[in-house]
């Protein structure tokens, strides 16, 4: 059994605030969930399965006791970033085994005016990671763009490239945290955050959310609006490796064939790709890992504006990304989903909507290039592919 | 001197951390499959043995990958810019750590470096490295 085809994308909900300090964490949950709903044209009580992260309460039972729900099927998968891509390939499997047929995916954060969840500190590696002084994502990211440079001649500048692609589509996006054009040079001029990456190759700070709702396909041939179909989905966690860890490469080059494989699409039927954009450094390694190109050429495959929309090799997150639009928690992945729903739909912004956009692909990266992380690859089609 | 912060100790783990107090690294081999492991472990994460032994591993390695962090927080907040580093040490595993005593100028992935202990004062000390002195 496969996934292809057994649900599919019916609602979504990207919040149009970027600071939130008037609301509460499970506030944001809920008018985000009503935000889908509305989207897809769904109501509360249609809902038989939710899916959360690991910083909602007490896992999904705080949140469906906030709702007010009494779900048939529940998941509260947390690899960070990329859980919600996750949710959306653990939805799909569990409409397709006849589990539930509304799935809601929320994700609420409030980084800039509350406070962030860790409960890190009790894992067993976490005397050996927590020492050292690092004190955010950049400083181990860092090191995976450090080795990338030294394996493979990778640049400040080709970094810096991926920065300017997400912020040339920012500027369509009225809610963008960024929402102007920078540089190459801007990058570059920028203060180190830690060596190699400027401040400008971090992403943005939000507080925020969004929803999904995944449906049956009975459920998508009876609303009115356009869904995306669900063509794949593939997952990895990939870790330090008993001290083994390559810092050059991320799980994607196992969660990539896993979602190519059940599409049955390659990577030249992709139009449109939304990739987890932590850092720069991200975005390159995952498209070389996704086989966008070969292993080692990212900076190449970036300059000249490769990333950009709607003509450029391979057209990413029009909607700026985590780089320049959102990051709601810290947390990127499932804006990375709502972008490429609207690219399917034909509704991203008219000067970066990808045309004759049939098939998309989006991409989680949750936890740190540097040590452990989550990847999650999701391929999505148009309503009848 | 670099701030010292201590670390989270378990019952897997004390072994590993009293040592260190004592200027000693140890690592662990599996008697099974004949690994080194990283970090401490009942198990070997690949035969899943009970059946590992520690032994005193060699202080000294090279730099796999490094960042010079330029402003920290926490305890690290007054620090000045510092180094976060992983190091391959000589008996295989890679290990994050910080580069201590050294020029962020001339630090290069492949640099030999010696382990330093840094006292927390609470039962446990840091392993840290300086570029080697030969």
């Amino acid at each position: 059994m496969t996934i292809r085809g057994a649900a599919y994308v019916a609602g979504i909900y990207e919040h149009p605030r970027r600071e939130i300090p008037d609301r509460t964490l499970f506030e944001i949950h809920t008018e985000v969930a009503l935000g889908a709903l509305a989207d897809a044209g769904l109501a509360m009580s249609d809902i038989d399965a939710v899916f959360c992260d690991g910083t909602a309460g007490f896992g999904p039972m705080s949140l469906v006791e906030h709702f007010g729900l009494s779900p048939s099927y529940f998941d509260s998968t947390e690899t960070g970033g990329s859980s919600y891509l996750a949710h959306v390939g653990h939805a799909a499997a569990a409409i397709a085994a006849g589990k539930c047929s509304v799935a809601l995916i929320t994700l609420a954060g409030k980084p800039r005016t509350g406070r962030s969840v860790v409960a890190y500190a009790q894992s067993p590696e976490a005397g050996f990671e927590s020492g050292w002084g690092v004190s955010g994502a950049p400083h181990t990211y860092a090191l995976a763009a450090q080795r990338h440079m030294y394996e493979f001649g990778t640049t400040s500048a080709q970094l810096a490239e991926i920065k300017v692609a997400a912020s040339i589509h920012a500027q369509y996006n009225p809610n963008a945290f960024l929402p102007y054009a920078v540089t190459v040079e801007d990058v570059l001029n920028s203060p180190l955050v830690a060596d190699p990456l400027h401040r400008l190759d971090c992403c943005v700070v939000t507080d925020g959310g969004g929803a999904l709702i995944v449906v049956s396909p009975e459920v998508a041939r009876s609303l009115n609006r356009t869904s995306a179909k669900i063509l794949g989905h593939g997952e990895a966690i990939k870790h330090t490796d008993n001290g083994g860890i390559d810092l050059t490469y991320t799980g994607a080059v196992w969660s990539g064939p896993r979602a190519f494989a059940e599409a049955g699409v390659s990577v030249a039927d992709i139009k449109y790709a939304s990739i987890y954009d932590s850092f720069t450094i991200t975005v390159l390694q995952t498209i070389e890992d996704l086989g966008f190109c070969e292993k080692g050429q990212g900076g190449k495959f970036v300059m000249d504006g490769g990333l950009v929309a709607p003509f450029g090799k391979l057209p990413f997150n029009t909607d700026g990304g985590g780089l320049c639009n959102n990051h709601p928690s810290n947390r990127g992945g499932i804006t990375k989903v709502i972008e490429a729903v609207r690219q399917m739909r034909g509704e991203a912004h008219p000067s970066v909507q990808v045309p004759n956009c049939q098939v998309s692909l989006a991409h989680g990266t949750g936890g740190s290039l540097g040590s452990k992380h989550g990847s999650v690859t999701l391929i999505l089609g148009q309503e009848d592919a | 001197m670099l701030p010292a912060p201590a670390p989270v100790i378990n019952s897997t783990t004390a072994e590993f951390w009293k040592a260190t107090t004592e200027g000693r690294f140890i690592l662990q081999r599996c008697n099974g499959c004949d690994i080194v492991l990283w970090f401490p472990r009942r198990n070997c994460p690949k035969c899943w043995t009970e059946d590992v032994s520690s032994f005193d591993a060699q202080q000294s390695g090279t730099i796999y990958s490094f960042t010079v962090v330029r402003k920290g927080k926490g305890a690290f907040q007054d620090a000045g810019p510092f180094v976060i580093a992983y190091v391959e040490l000589a008996d295989g595993p890679r290990i994050m750590t910080n580069i201590v005593d050294c020029d962020l100028d001339a630090l290069h992935i492949g640099m030999p470096v010696e382990m330093v202990f840094h006292d927390t004062g609470e039962g446990s000390a840091l392993y840290r490295f300086r570029p080697a002195s030969r």
